[in-house]
């Protein structure tokens, strides 16, 4: 088992699978079809990152370094969580950006979303978690790959 | 975060349950920068990245009706990014047209008239140039804005001199109706340190879409101090040298994630602090001819079949300005008529702002570009690419931002204008 420890965005307890981006996640390439679909399940759109292309993201915790992309970036995260069909964590390795930033904080005022959200666990757990490992996320920010 | 008691009644609901609402985002969201405070948004016109009604976007037009229904607007009023749609100018089939007034762009009417009531200042204020003098909002240099739109960010922040973070839609507006933004970043004389110093060595005028191409993608989110480009562009700000800026900037914010860049003897905080602009520890950049070469050459070209011709060419994203937009009339023309042709080889289409549209339509110019069958519209060609259909079709650009966010062709613009205007053997 490795433990890593991140900043508390939105803090809250989850025990599932990871998918692991290790470039940043365009959120408007990645979640846009899905939400447009009227879809129960998010699968990953976004042809330009391999890693996660085609993998279903809703309640998995989304592992990856920043988000980037278009400004508009925050509020389609925001739709996702008010669809119900989000991933139950994003799990940065850096500090969180400013359209991610927006975004849970826009889901968590505004759609009373659980999201969770925790920042800087740091290069090396990005390093080490893999797909499908199982993780455990705590109130306090802690991440354990189990 | 320290609060002023202004601040805090606002937060504790004193001013609505609604208006509470908005600051604890906009105090959530700057807790999570670190920011130590609140400062006043001083240039009060506010401007919007969030300009089309996307169908899955209802939580925010949820939001403003929740704005609405509290009495909450943005007192000083506010610009928009372009509209999505203008099938007189950018012809659509039966099919893009249902989709996107349908599937993609259903709302915008229910969402124009939310804009209204929130203060949208007038029917014609859609550019994602909003600081173009036709479109009168131009902060000035030390204003505190709360803007979203990446390029606009970028160019008011660079060639004004006023202070903005890379804010995400929603938050643009947040601010502008709370009137205060979080001190962070941008905003802060340590946050527009430059990172990186970037030396032009080109043997020729760089052009400014390749060139801020290869610097975003260099330095990413970082502020670069640029040395060498004054050589090419001047020192004075110009409707050209700002025009140059515009497009430079915003390949920058789109190949990267540049929010500030200065370039020294041009733009204002470089004419009055030179290099001591740069951070401590910063690092270096050269550019010369082979590495521009290099940039262009490493674009990926997502056409299905990249060996046939493209067949629509999108120009001015951002909207061209005025003189942008002259001299491509100009040029068009010009070449068209050396070439003995009198219409353009394929479906050409200059984007602007609305209102350098209308004033351009009133001259000869105009008249003279659309004996051509070229075409001027005031959309925002990358909503246009937002329709899955358009992904098949080979559109063209001279756009580095338009490459980057669409399956796009880029082209320079010597290049675009010879097949524009019918490609000799």
């Amino acid at each position: 088992m490795k433990e890593f420890k991140g900043r508390v965005i939105n803090g809250g307890y989850y025990r599932g699978e990871a998918v692991v981006s290790h470039q940043g996640v365009n959120t408007l390439a990645t979640f846009q079809k899905s939400a447009l679909a009227h879809a129960d399940k998010v699968t990953a759109a976004d042809q330009n990152n391999t890693d996660i292309f085609q993998k279903n993201l809703t309640g998995k915790a989304l592992c990856l370094p920043q988000t980037i992309g278009s400004t508009t970036g925050g509020m389609v995260l925001q739709v996702i969580c008010s669809m119900g069909i989000n991933p139950a964590c994003l799990l940065f390795s850096e500090h969180i950006d400013s359209l991610a930033g927006a975004g849970v904080i826009l889901s968590v005022v505004w759609e009373h979303s659980n999201l969770i959200a925790i920042d800087q666990l740091g290069k090396e757990f990005l390093d080490t978690v893999r797909t499908g490992d199982t993780i455990e996320v705590t109130e306090d920010g802690t991440v354990r790959i189990l | 975060m320290k609060l002023t008691q202004e601040q805090k009644d606002i937060l504790e609901g004193r001013q609505g349950e609604v208006k509470a609402k908005v600051m604890e985002t906009i105090v959530r969201y700057g807790d999570m920068f670190e920011a130590d405070e609140l400062v006043k948004v001083t240039h009060g016109q506010g401007h919007l990245v969030t300009s089309f009604g996307l169908s899955l976007l209802k939580p925010v037009y949820r939001i403003m009706d929740e704005l609405i229904g509290a009495g909450l607007k943005v007192e000083e009023g506010f610009t928009m990014d372009p509209r999505p749609g203008d099938f007189e100018n950018v012809k659509c089939n039966l099919l893009d047209r249902i989709l996107f007034s349908t599937v993609l762009y259903g709302a915008q009417g229910k969402y124009e008239k939310q804009l209204k009531q929130l203060g949208l200042v007038r029917d014609d204020a859609f550019s994602c140039a909003c600081y173009f003098d036709e479109m009168g909002n131009i902060p000035g240099k030390g204003d505190v804005l709360s803007w979203a739109e990446s390029s606009a960010v970028n160019y008011a922040n660079s060639v004004l001199g006023a202070r903005c973070n890379r804010n995400s839609g929603m938050i643009d507006i947040f601010g502008s109706i709370v009137g205060f933004v979080p001190k962070f970043g941008l905003l802060t004389d340590e946050g527009r340190k430059a990172k990186w110093k970037v030396t032009v060595k080109t043997t020729a005028k760089p052009i400014p879409q390749i060139l801020g191409s290869a610097i975003g993608i260099r330095v990413m989110e970082d502020v670069p101090y640029v040395v060498g480009l004054d050589k090419w562009i001047g020192t004075e700000l110009t409707d050209e040298c700002k025009a140059y800026l515009k497009d430079f900037g915003a390949a920058t914010a789109s190949n990267g994630a540049v929010g500030l860049y200065h370039i020294d003897g041009v733009t204002p905080e470089a004419k009055e602090q030179g290099e001591a602009l740069l951070a401590k520890g910063y690092k270096e950049y050269v550019i010369d001819d082979a590495e521009l070469e290099r940039v262009y050459r490493s674009y990926p070209v997502m056409w299905k079949n990249p060996d046939r011709e493209g067949t629509l060419a999108f120009i001015g994203c951002p909207h061209l300005s005025r003189v942008q937009l002259e001299d491509w009339a100009d040029r068009i023309v010009s070449a068209l008529k050396s070439k003995g042709r009198k219409k353009v080889a394929c479906r050409t289409v200059l984007c602007t702002a609305p209102p350098v549209r209308a004033a351009f339509a009133k001259t000869e110019k105009y008249a003279k570009l659309m004996e051509t069958g070229a075409k001027v519209t005031t959309i925002c060609p990358l909503m246009y690419t937002s329709n899955p259909l358009t992904k098949t079709r080979r559109i063209m650009t001279c756009s580095n931002k338009l490459r980057t966010y669409s399956v796009a062709r880029y082209y320079k613009d010597d290049e675009l204008l010879d097949i524009i205007t019918g490609k000799e053997d």
